[in-house]
């Protein structure tokens, strides 16, 4: 097919939506049901960290405002690491290689080839996660000898039990054992197809598995090379300044490893959602090769306050994350054509009257369209934290969870809730329950996201510190620059608390589809993708040679950081070197 | 490859944006001068510091204000769950004259906020953080940990105090000794 998607068709579905009965058409877990399980048995994890991150980050919006305290402010921080880790490592990721499972093998039309790698590198990560996320949980209980109250981040020299580095490298494994059965499953594909342009989808889940290799080298240097033997006493002291620089060499990228997903299903689900296609297939791949060159070389961006490193480094950085801001901004014009498209496709009219022809009600769309309003903000609190005096004002306040929450907690998050009420009818093979309960939580979720993100913002600019149990000190007064202190804390309490029962609204949707919904029953969505406006025939075949992207993106980064890397381990590789502190 | 013109119109237009954020940043470093935090401090013996060891570095002073020669040098050592200078006694400097931090941490890494302005740095072990700061006025400022550096994290904070020129003069001389009695006052403390 000359759009190079197999699967992809023009025609309409020919089903009755609403029919309750057996299914004529197949569903992608009838065409590949091990793939299917495989995606299943991803998300099922990837929900349960929700569960348990949800429920942390309502303990925390309470603690933190004064309003509800059940926990002492020492085990906040046990609290506030749970959430760090289950919402952005074990969340994103289990809900990120379901999502790129099922595209890449619906993309590719090629089921993937190595059973037993699957099996490996998911039962990989599983384990790894529970390490690390057992260890957080034993912080709470004195009578198990472990902690890992380090929060996501874990900068040394506090440091983690042994186990918690163990669970962070598993789960990194596994990761990298998911990019290869995608690229075996693209080879096996490359095989009978020799002259295709890569589908969009598989060329999306492809980039974006290079820039996690790329990036997610560094984290492995800094927990398997230096942080686990660290923790075991194998070496004395590590270099506090070096693992930290190694941490936002991957902390970066890892933003677009979260984000990029969103982006696959903006691109490639969205458009058809609203009723139309998306309008150019060639600008899409443009965007994922911009990203897999520059998400890694900017990562001195989160150390614009560091002492140690020199400021040309910091700005070579900060002009490298201001160009980043392209493949964004290219991303909002695609994303907002091919919506109108759709809606004029549906009879919408006029300059913005098309918006009122969008499915508003149909939770898919309005999930990832609210998530992508949401990024726009998100995009602007970026550019702020980006600019390189400017973030001295707000680096390390309230409003940069502020504008990570609008990120990762929103664009990504609420991405993923959507896609989900639109594919796992498609992997299970039943039918979507309480419909009219996953029709109103993205806009529930929206509005709590609106209320706790813009104060957290405020208060940032006040100067309240994030990160801490109790924000109100004696020797510090914050001076509100809009809005009064005592109306942010009520808007964080109430924001924080609608996010919480959004959480639980889509939790509760997905756990009764899973119970109540029959197997084989006729869905009310189907997984065929029309081919985009604009297709790729006429693009540079370049774009598709991933070697040459790939080639540059590692020379981008040792121009970036070889000579500042090169500087902290000349003095030697532990010095100046710290000694662990157990708290 | 086919590029719709508002495609084309609307790239152009990005990048104008992106040159204009960078132009910005340029101008806030050259124009205004504001300095970033960077290398210049160099790296120091975090244990040195814990243990109070200051005759053996070079790039750091026992805690305290000192004031000679028009100069006027802050340094505050960070550490769980207090700054010397800072919580015990608040940190005096002058209105209108510049003033140089040096910043680092005794054990674990901590953040250093004059909470509402751009006085920010991260207090990393192995590192001293060194910036100026001009206060223009007379006034106060609360100083806040905003690293997580352990269970009290949430007690870490401090003052600073911008005083008259005329008052710190007169006070200049005993406040640079006061650093030093601080100093041993937290070590019984500890």
């Amino acid at each position: 097919m000359a759009t190079g998607h197999p699967r992809d068709t023009t025609e309409e579905s020919t089903e009755t939506p609403t029919e309750p009965g057996e299914r004529e058409r197949p569903a992608f877990v009838d065409r590949y049901p091990a793939a299917a399980a495989t995606v299943r048995g991803l998300f099922a994890v990837s929900f349960v960290a929700f569960a348990g991150g949800a429920l942390f980050g309502l303990i925390q919006a309470l603690h933190r405002t004064g309003v509800l305290r059940i926990v002492e402010s020492s085990d906040y921080y046990t609290v506030l690491t749970g959430h760090g880790v289950l919402m952005v490592l074990a969340f994103t990721t289990f809900g990120i290689a379901g999502l790129f499972h099922w595209a890449n093998t619906r993309s590719l039309g090629v089921a993937p080839t190595r059973p037993r790698l699957t099996t490996g590198w998911v039962w990989t990560m599983r384990v790894g996660t529970l390490l690390a996320g057992g260890v957080i949980l034993a912080g709470f209980v004195d009578w198990i000898p472990a902690s890992a109250d380090v929060l996501f981040t874990f900068y040394a020299p506090l440091s983690a039990h042994p186990l918690f580095y163990v669970g962070a490298a598993l789960l990194v494994v596994g990761s990298w054992g998911a990019g290869l059965d995608w690229l075996l499953q693209f080879r096996a594909w490359r095989r009978e197809h020799p002259d295709e342009r890569i589908p969009l989808q598989s060329f999306m889940v492809l980039t974006t598995t290079l820039l996690w290799y790329l990036c997610t080298l560094g984290l492995a240097v800094a927990v398997v090379g230096f942080l686990l033997p660290w923790s075991l006493g194998l070496i004395p002291a590590v270099d506090p300044l070096f693992t930290r620089t190694l941490f936002w060499y991957f902390g970066h990228p890892v933003v677009y490893f979260w984000l990029l997903p969103a982006y696959l299903v903006w691109y490639t689900i969205l458009p058809k959602l609203s009723g139309g296609r998306l309008f150019s297939d060639p600008l899409a791949r443009v965007v994922f090769v911009l990203f897999l060159i520059l998400s890694t070389p900017v990562g001195f961006h989160h150390q614009y306050t560091d002492p140690g490193i020199a400021a040309g480094f910091k700005a070579v950085a900060m002009t490298n994350t201001m160009f980043l801001l392209l493949p964004s901004l290219l991303t909002l014009f695609t994303v907002v054509a091919s919506m109108e498209h759709g809606a004029r496709q549906r009879g919408g009219e006029g300059y913005f009257g098309w918006l009122k022809a969008l499915p508003w009600d149909r939770p898919a769309f309005s999930g990832a369209a609210l998530a992508g309003i949401m990024f726009a903000a998100g995009g602007f609190s970026g550019m702020i934290n980006a600019g390189m005096n400017i973030n001295y004002l707000i680096h390390n306040t309230l409003w940069v969870p502020g504008h990570f929450h609008l990120t990762v907690g929103t664009a990504f998050a609420l991405t993923m809730m959507a896609v989900a009420y639109w594919l796992v009818p498609q992997v299970t093979g039943k039918r979507l329950q309480l419909p009219t309960v996953a029709a109103l939580q993205p806009y529930v979720w929206f509005v709590g996201m609106v209320l706790m993100s813009n104060a957290m913002h405020r208060a940032g600019l006040a100067g309240v510190p994030r990160r801490t149990a109790e924000p109100r000190y004696d020797q510090v007064s914050y001076d509100a620059v809009v809005g009064g202190v005592a109306e942010m804390r009520l808007q964080i309490a109430v924001g924080g608390t609608l996010l919480f029962v959004a959480a639980v609204m889509f939790l509760a949707v997905m756990l009764s589809t899973w119970l109540v919904g029959a197997e084989n029953s006729r869905l009310r969505v189907n997984g065929d993708i029309p081919p985009p406006l604009s297709g790729p025939e006429s693009s540079p075949v370049v774009l598709d040679n991933l070697k040459l992207w790939l080639g540059i993106a590692v020379v981008l980064v040792a121009l970036a950081y070889g000579v500042p890397l090169y500087d902290m381990v000349s003095d030697g590789v532990l010095s100046p070197g710290s000694v662990p502190f157990p708290e | 490859m086919h590029v719709h013109r508002f495609e084309k119109l609307w790239f152009g237009l990005s990048l104008l944006v992106i040159v204009g954020f960078i132009a910005t940043i340029v101008y806030g470093a050259v124009g205004p001068g504001a300095g970033m935090v960077a290398d210049d401090g160099g790296t120091i013996d975090a244990s040195a510091v814990a243990n109070a060891e200051f005759e053996t570095t070079d790039n750091f002073r026992a805690p305290g204000v000192y004031a000679a020669d028009g100069d006027v040098d802050v340094y505050v050592v960070a550490q769980q769950f207090i700054f010397r200078p800072g919580s015990t006694d608040p940190i005096q400097v002058p209105a209108g004259r510049e003033v140089t931090f040096h910043v680092t941490s005794a054990d674990v890494m901590h953040g250093f906020n004059l909470a509402g302005t751009n006085v920010n740095t991260m207090v990393i072990p192995g590192q001293v953080a060194t910036f100026d700061v001009t206060f223009e006025e007379p006034g106060e400022y609360g100083i806040v940990c905003h690293e997580y550096c352990g269970s009290r994290h949430h007690t870490m904070a401090g003052r600073l105090e911008v005083l008259p020129r005329s008052q710190f003069e007169t006070t200049a001389a005993s406040v640079a000794s006061a650093g030093a009695d601080t100093d041993a006052e937290t070590e019984d403390e500890d």
